[in-house]
């Protein structure tokens, strides 16, 4: 019998993005157990009420997910059409409409997330000013700062879109997609963190 | 047989697509051949010399620690200009002693132990080993490098603060390390720097674990199965593994600790705390946590200095011996194990913590159970060299060096695991001798290793064995007569991080100090030899064959130094496992990876 064997199929991108989501699980894992720990060694624990303003962000970025799957399976079909018929165009329909709005809602959840900021500090909480809202705030920002990475790489796909040049992006959008679903995870994780525990 | 349906138009057109998008074109200009490459070679080279430039200034901070220790009252020269606030007259204070030792470590560890082994040797040689083009995500290659230089400039930057670096170890104890200013000098400006230096590092790391990862799972040529893969492919595969793991602990733990010292936190500052003088506006944090957290990271460290060691070691002992390594599934099985270990062990940093006995238990047992991997692998190596017909290169000498070193550190190991015996030693030199041994100098064994092994593959010139040999003897006496002596003067009680030992009961142990002393000077000046063959050997070295080794593995099927995409438009087909020594092939006693079979199937 033949010796060869074939290599598993070659998708870095996805690997890639698996691996950012197991470094990204960790780094989270390793501030919820400071979290923990911090609650424990201190008399200092005071509870924050969350903003209310996070669940309509969440329900933001929930939507956002949704928009994205619709643009996918759009760009597919109109990916599958050209290639059956030779067709172009498929750059300019609805799919490219459906991840800008991805866009724009991940944007807004962000600007939500700025909103939940001000309210807090109209409170008179600040970064340092006790331990819970020291730790709201590290988690939202760098979820946020994480999500900004989302938009980047959609933003990415879509000027590979419009480039058209070097073919359907579908790695990209397959990789930018698992991403941006595994951003709205992590926010629930958060939020679950924050509402149990602040 | 049914006919088999024409492939949809589809599948030819992203066929050529592909094959457009492959095509691995070489860059024209200099900034990007040479500069900001994205080309593996070039990176894996570019961290090896920003690992050169770090080990000679971490040696020479060494140096001056070492003079010191050994004649405490005598100047330095120059050393009062380089610093007048911290050595007037040119002796320094015992605050620029741990300033230094600071520095020393941290260059030493991050900037060495990580960069040589792993990203350098290994951005280099795993693409080539598993026959791949480049790594996966070549852009992100590139920025691993260039952040890990900010890094490192950035650390450097804290000679030049007022205050001078930072005296809170490498390891960067909290409180001291959160406070600011008012824990000592050092403590301001240095202090943030060393921090922020070390979370922009952990970038630069996972950057390039993230290439390691997807390239060796999804850029293997056909038929380079796992067990095909070099043992060196698989120890970068793993050591990967573990950085991705332990970076994303320490950079979350870096980032609270600049959020402590900058922005008012108190995530690691406990409550009335009062330094100098100043009761600490802070509340409620915990010293401990910022332990737990660094050794979560640390304790893997010396695994991602050490296991690249391992698989170099692996893969050039059977070829000098002429023989497979012994047990080659074992060997795969053991470097995985101590990566799982690696991760339960953390705490025997904390057993003076004051931690609960039964937690010290807890971490005692799995530290004495990661020796038991470690073992069998140098008795693997050892039954490798053992009945084949040796060929003593420079780069086997290094290798057999490494399992002295390696074993020689390791047995200190087994007394430091036991909680009640690293009561009494954990604080002196007992300890340094041991992580010297079997962290610093094994692993920089191992970098000597791959050094001698694959020059001729990166700069298709020959190394001097002359001058290889000459190196290898000297250093070998050099760190035994540096490193050993430290075990007895830790047994005698003599602590660590002191400036000098002039004034107390540890006087006695100046004579040896002072040995140890002329032993590390002895061993710096050593290093020349090697650098001069280096430099020489890149210049004027003899040419260098493909494979001068008579290696089987896929970097030496191909010319040195490589082309740009590594196998000049080919793609490798692999049907041997690396270790084909010792039997009858067409080139002599050994077949190439990339060799046909007999039957002519690949």
């Amino acid at each position: 019998m033949d010796t060869l064997k074939l290599s598993p199929p070659s998708s870095p991108a996805r690997t890639g993005v698996w691996v950012g989501i197991a470094t990204i699980t960790l780094s989270f894992a390793a501030y919820t157990s400071a979290m923990v720990v911090r609650q424990g060694s201190g008399a200092d624990w005071q509870h924050v009420a969350l903003p209310r303003i996070l669940y309509f962000n969440t329900l933001l970025l929930l939507a956002s997910s949704a928009t994205l799957e619709a643009g996918r399976r759009r760009l597919e079909v109109d990916w599958a059409l050209e290639a059956l018929e030779g067709r172009a165009g498929a750059f300019s329909g609805p799919g490219v409409a459906w991840l800008s709005a991805t866009m724009a809602l991940g944007l807004l959840f962000i600007a939500g997330q700025v909103i939940a900021w001000r309210g807090l500090a109209a409170r008179g909480l600040f970064l340092a000013t006790n331990p819970a809202s020291d730790f709201f705030y590290v988690f939202t920002a760098l979820h946020g700062l994480h999500l900004l990475g989302g938009v980047t790489a959609l933003g990415y796909v879509l000027a590979r879109l419009r480039a058209a040049s070097a073919g359907p992006p579908r790695a990209a959008l397959g990789a930018a997609s698992l991403y941006w679903h595994f951003m709205d995870v992590l926010w629930l994780y958060l939020l679950l963190v924050l509402a149990t525990r602040l | 047989m049914p006919d088999t349906p024409a492939p949809p138009a589809v599948g030819l057109r992203e066929t050529v697509e592909k094959i457009r998008v492959l095509k691995h074109v070489p860059p024209t200009g200099f900034l990007r051949t040479h500069v900001f490459s994205l080309d593996h070679k070039v990176i894996g080279k570019q961290y090896l010399d920003l690992a050169l430039v770090a080990v000679l200034t971490g040696m020479v901070l060494s140096w001056l620690m070492r003079f010191h220790l050994a004649y405490p009252d005598v100047a330095i020269p120059g050393l009062g200009r380089l610093a007048p606030t911290r050595a007037a007259g040119g002796v320094m204070t015992p605050e620029l002693y741990l300033s230094l030792m600071t520095m020393h470590g941290t260059i030493m560890v991050f900037f060495v132990l990580t960069t040589a082994p792993f990203a350098g040797f290994g951005n280099f040689v795993l693409p080539i080993q598993v026959g791949a083009e480049d790594m996966a995500f070549p852009r992100f290659n590139m920025m691993s490098f260039w952040v890990t230089l900010v890094a490192f400039l950035v650390l450097l930057a804290a000679f030049f603060v007022p205050d001078g670096p930072p005296l809170s170890g490498w390891t960067a104890y909290a409180p001291l390390s959160a406070i600011g200013k008012d824990a000592g000098p050092g403590q301001g400006g240095g202090q943030t720097l060393w921090a922020l230096s070390i979370a922009i590092f952990c970038v630069g790391q996972l950057l390039g674990a993230l290439n390691f990862i997807a390239t060796t799972l999804d850029l293997r040529a056909r038929g380079m199965t796992f067990m095909r893969m070099p043992y060196s492919t698989w120890a970068w595969f793993i050591t990967a593994v573990i950085g991705l793991i332990a970076f994303s602990v320490l950079l979350p733990a870096c980032i609270l600790l600049i959020l402590d010292r900058v922005a008012g936190t108190s995530f690691f500052i406990p409550a009335g705390l009062v330094v100098s003088d100043r009761l600490q506006p802070h509340s409620g944090g915990s010293p401990l946590l910022w332990q737990h957290l660094f050794w979560f990271f640390g304790h893997p460290e010396v695994y991602i200095a050490i296991l690249p060691g391992f698989g170099i070691i692996s893969h050039i002992l059977p070829v000098f011996a002429r023989k497979p390594l012994l047990g080659p599934k074992v060997a795969v099985a053991c470097m995985a194990a101590i990566a799982f270990l690696s991760y339960t062990v953390w705490g025997h940093h904390m057993f003076l913590s004051g931690m609960n006995p039964l937690s010290a238990t807890l971490f005692s047992v799995p530290t004495l159970i990661i020796t038991i991997p470690a073992t069998i692998m140098v008795l693997l190596w050892i039954g490798t060299v053992y009945g084949g017909r040796l060929r003593l290169t420079t780069a086997c000498l290094f290798c057999l060096g490494f399992i002295s070193v390696f074993v020689s550190g390791g047995i200190s190991g087994f007394f430091l695991a036991q909680p009640s015996i690293d009561t009494y030693l954990h604080g002196t030199y007992f300890v340094v001798g041991h992580f010297h041994f079997v962290m610093g100098v094994a692993a920089m064994f191992g970098i000597f290793a791959g050094t001698y092994f694959w020059f001729p593959k990166m700069y298709g010139r020959m190394m001097n064995e002359t001058l290889g040999k000459i190196h290898f003897t000297l250093t070998l006496i050099g760190v035994y007569a540096t490193f050993m002596p430290m075990h007895y003067l830790g047994l005698a009680g003599n602590v660590r991080r002191y400036s000098a030992f002039t004034d107390d009961y540890m006087k006695g142990s100046l004579p040896l100090h002072r040995f140890i002393t002329a032993a590390a000077l002895f061993t710096g000046a050593v290093q020349l030899i090697f650098l001069v063959n280096l430099v020489w050997s890149r210049l004027r070295g003899a040419k260098a064959p493909d494979n001068p080794w008579q290696a089987t593995s896929l970097e030496w099927s191909v010319p040195s130094p490589p082309p740009f995409d590594n196998f000049g438009g080919k793609h490798p087909v692999v049907a041997h496992g690396p270790d084909e020594y010792g039997r009858t092939g067409p080139e002599g006693d050994f077949v190439m990876q990339a060799a046909p079979t007999a039957g002519g199937t690949a």
